[in-house]
């Protein structure tokens, strides 16, 4: 039993933190709320070859695994850095296996994709969908039209990560016969509508897809199922990250602010909410090495280990912004302290990519799935 | 990221596997009734094989009788023996927490005496450190040991949840010696025979109506003055030890509960309305996530071991987890399933009762947040009252407030 990061691990996590740490990125934060340029970091994810982590050697990638990825999606939540690699990562990692001719230049970060997130079917959903604009009704996969390996899609998907300023889409469709389709889409052909949401950090775009031309990814069902996991997985890992920082945070604060005469951080009803946050942490932290164990050598414990993360990743996060801003007191719930940019990330995180209650029904399904199999 | 063992630890496993392959039919069942004495002789008897192939006290010092072995192979013996479906020793306070006390603070001559016939399961040893009037303060234990000019101890009190007290040969019990000392001094560590004469013990019972603890009540109890384990009025340090131990214990056995997720998933899956219901999955994908969230966590912690690290008081997070854990899966069968899910001949309705209790059993949930709070986070402990003050000074003190 050896969990520890191998020295490899350690470098990307520590180069990744050294890299990120150059930013403002906190400042950026609120600034993008107010209007303000948002530092573009894409440069500085391919400088240390992020684009290419789940790309295979010989396509020029890094060739590395979920869990390496998922260090460095940790280390971007602690920074509340806006680098648009969650979507990238899934869009590769379709790519990956399917010989498609864009490969080369995403892995290396010349083209940089976004995902359309579709979810698999579950036991109570059967079939494939999308994030609806709003409401609980899931909306139906885009209409591929497909003529050799040409392709035309038509579709609205709204609250894609990263899409605004993406150069390829790699899109999850369906034929009218119902057969599935990965289409990968260039820019041009494809309308996005940039969308500013509670964290400005959080790059997000509605895509629409009328009449959008492109070429069929030779990738089936299992690998789009894969990238909706590897989403899971790096939100989750984002997660723990940004909690260690409001971790942090809350416990100087708890140390050094007086009331009745003693720290704050003395009284067992901060003192709990702080071990809650630390346990929640512990909890989700775990979960991702499970994820990233599965992602690696478990395939068939991917989906359920990846929901796990994230619903402990997604919970941790909550839980945490909000406990900040109550150990805070008054001055956590303003404009000019940093805990609102930390429950902002938290309150849109949790709604994107199906949504964490939606992960934690996965964790259900495949428990419900375990049990009926067992007695049958 | 490797779950696999070393190849020295892969070769123990296997040696551990063959011995109890070989043995598992002479194992008694894993489950049986405390009070039934010829289970509770098997049970011995088993230890004892288990001892003699040395699986019991794989941590102890080869020169007492154990295997001189790290934690990381303890652990092993019991996967090991869980996957071999019998039981393991039956005297785990004795094996694992009260004898590393005696071979920590122990003279040689009691390490001679009690250890061998404790690891063989001869002698079933238990706690009596917790009284009705000390719980999550411990050192607040009234229990009193006065020496009499010959040197010999006589001791008179309380104490309770004493586990294993109806069939134990000894125990280890914290007294107050030096009432006029400040409460951490002031008391000391003994080891008392049960049949000694002014021993009672009296089975307490919980909320399921069964008895799985015990009072145990002195009076005028002689012990020899070679009784004192550790240095008089030096207690205190004597029982952190035991404590130390037992948070071992408990952290890393929390996943050998049982409470696991694909247990409670059955009820669940057996009912088709309450499979596709909404709010039933939730709760139930919370449950699921925390519990497998404890067995990666138990994972990490046995890859500190493995590194030569001990895992600190954080690791007594995964017990808490458990715990709610399982009490919300316990009303999450029983709002499907309905009252009878609380019938005592329900499968679920011990586990019901069983929890409530569990919450607090090696310290409350609340204490350990403290414990993690003031040496994990660095917080600043809660002012205190009782610090300077002679123990006897301060339950006058108790006395009068309440009047």
């Amino acid at each position: 039993m050896n969990l520890a990061l191998s020295d490899e691990q350690e470098f990307l996590r520590e180069a990744a933190r050294g890299a990120l740490s150059r930013f403002k990125t906190v400042e950026a934060a609120r600034e993008g709320l107010e209007g303000g340029e948002r530092p573009d970091l894409w440069p500085t994810a391919v400088d240390a070859g992020w684009p290419g982590l789940l790309v295979d050697e010989e396509h020029g990638g890094a060739g590395l695994s979920v869990f390496d990825a998922m260090l460095v999606a940790e280390e971007t939540g602690r920074f509340l850095a806006g680098v648009p690699l969650i979507s990238h990562l899934q869009a590769t990692s379709v790519l990956n296996g399917s010989g498609h001719e864009a490969l080369a230049a995403a892995a290396a970060g010349e083209q940089r994709a976004a995902f359309v997130p579709a979810r698999p079917p579950g036991d109570r959903e059967t079939s494939w969908t999308i994030d609806p604009a709003s409401g609980l009704e899931r909306a139906p996969l885009p209409v591929a039209a497909v003529d050799g390996d040409a392709v035309t899609i038509d579709g609205v998907a709204h609250w894609v990560l990263d899409a605004p300023g993406a150069d390829l889409f790699v899109v999850p469709a369906q034929t009218a016969d119902g057969t599935f389709v990965v289409a990968a889409i260039p820019a041009a052909s494809v309308s996005v509508e940039t969308v500013l949401r509670y964290d400005a950090t959080r790059s997000l775009g509605h895509v629409t897809l009328a009449g959008a031309r492109g070429t069929v990814v030779h990738a089936g069902p299992e690998a789009v199922e894969r990238a909706w996991y590897v989403g899971q997985s790096l939100l989750a890992a984002e997660s723990v990250g940004t909690v260690d920082t409001i971790l942090e945070m809350a416990l100087t604060y708890a140390k050094e602010r007086f009331t009745f005469g003693r720290t704050i951080g003395s009284y067992q009803a901060i003192k709990h909410g702080l071990v809650e946050i630390l346990r929640l942490r512990e909890n989700a932290r775990s979960l991702l090495y499970w994820a990233g164990y599965a992602a690696g050598d478990v395939p068939d414990e991917f989906a359920m280990a990846a929901s796990c993360a994230r619903t402990a990743g997604s919970k941790a996060l909550d839980f945490a912004a909000q406990r900040n801003i109550a150990t805070h007191g008054g001055i956590g719930a303003t404009w000019e302290h940093d805990a609102p940019l930390y429950f902002r990330r938290a309150q849109l995180s949790r709604r994107l990519l199906g949504g964490a209650a939606d992960a934690a029904d996965r964790v259900a399904g495949e428990l419900i799935a375990g049990a009926a199999g067992a007695a049958a | 990221m490797d779950l696999n063992d070393t190849p020295e630890q892969a070769q123990f496993r296997e040696q551990v596997r063959g011995w109890l392959e070989a043995h598992r039919a002479e194992a008694p069942p894993r489950g049986g009734e405390s009070d039934d004495e010829a289970y509770i002789a098997a049970r011995r008897e088993w230890q004892r094989k288990l001892a003699e192939a040395g699986l019991a006290g794989v941590t102890w010092p080869t020169e007492l009788g154990g295997q001189g072995l790290g934690p990381i192979e303890n652990v092993i013996v019991g996967q090991e023996i869980g996957r071999a479906g019998v039981p393991g020793i039956l005297d785990v306070i004795g094996v694992g927490m009260l004898g590393p006390t005696i071979i920590a603070h122990g003279s040689d001559e009691q390490k001679a005496r009690y250890l061998g016939p404790m690891l063989h399961g001869d002698e079933v040893w238990c706690q009596m450190f917790s009284e009705p009037g000390a719980g999550s303060d411990l050192a607040a234990v009234s229990t009193r040991a006065v020496q009499r000019d010959d040197g010999t101890w006589v001791l008179n009190g309380q104490k309770v949840w004493t586990t294993n007290a109806q069939f134990s040969a000894y125990g280890l019990v914290l007294a107050r010696t030096d009432p006029d000392q400040q409460k951490h001094r002031g008391m000391t560590m003994f080891v008392i025979p049960m049949d000694a004469e002014g021993v009672t013990v009296r089975g307490l019972r919980q909320i399921s109506g069964e008895a799985e603890f015990n009072e145990v009540f002195f009076d005028d109890v002689v012990l020899p003055a070679d009784a004192v384990v550790g240095p008089v009025n030096g207690g205190w340090g004597t029982a952190l030890t035991t404590l130390m131990f037992e948070r071992l214990t408990i952290g890393l056995g929390s996943e050998a509960f049982g409470y696991r997720a694909d247990r409670y998933a059955g009820p669940i899956a057996a009912d088709p309305a309450a499979a596709q219901d909404s709010e039933v999955r939730h709760r139930l994908g919370e449950i699921g996530t925390e519990l497998a969230a404890v067995r990666w966590q138990s994972y990490r912690t046995l890859s500190l071991l493995g590194q030569g690290q001990i895992p600190g008081p954080e690791a007594g997070l995964a017990k808490v987890t458990t715990v709610n854990a399982a009490i919300a899966a316990g009303e999450l069968i029983a709002d499907i399933v309905g009252p009878d899910a609380l019938d005592a001949e329900n499968e679920w309705a011990y586990m019901i009762s069983f929890l409530p209790g569990l919450k607090s059993a090696g310290g409350t949930e609340e204490i350990l947040r403290n414990m993690i709070g003031e040496r994990v986070l660095g917080l600043a402990p809660e002012p205190r009252l009782d610090k300077g003050i002679p123990f006897s000074e301060l339950r006058a003190k108790e006395k009068e407030a309440v009047a």
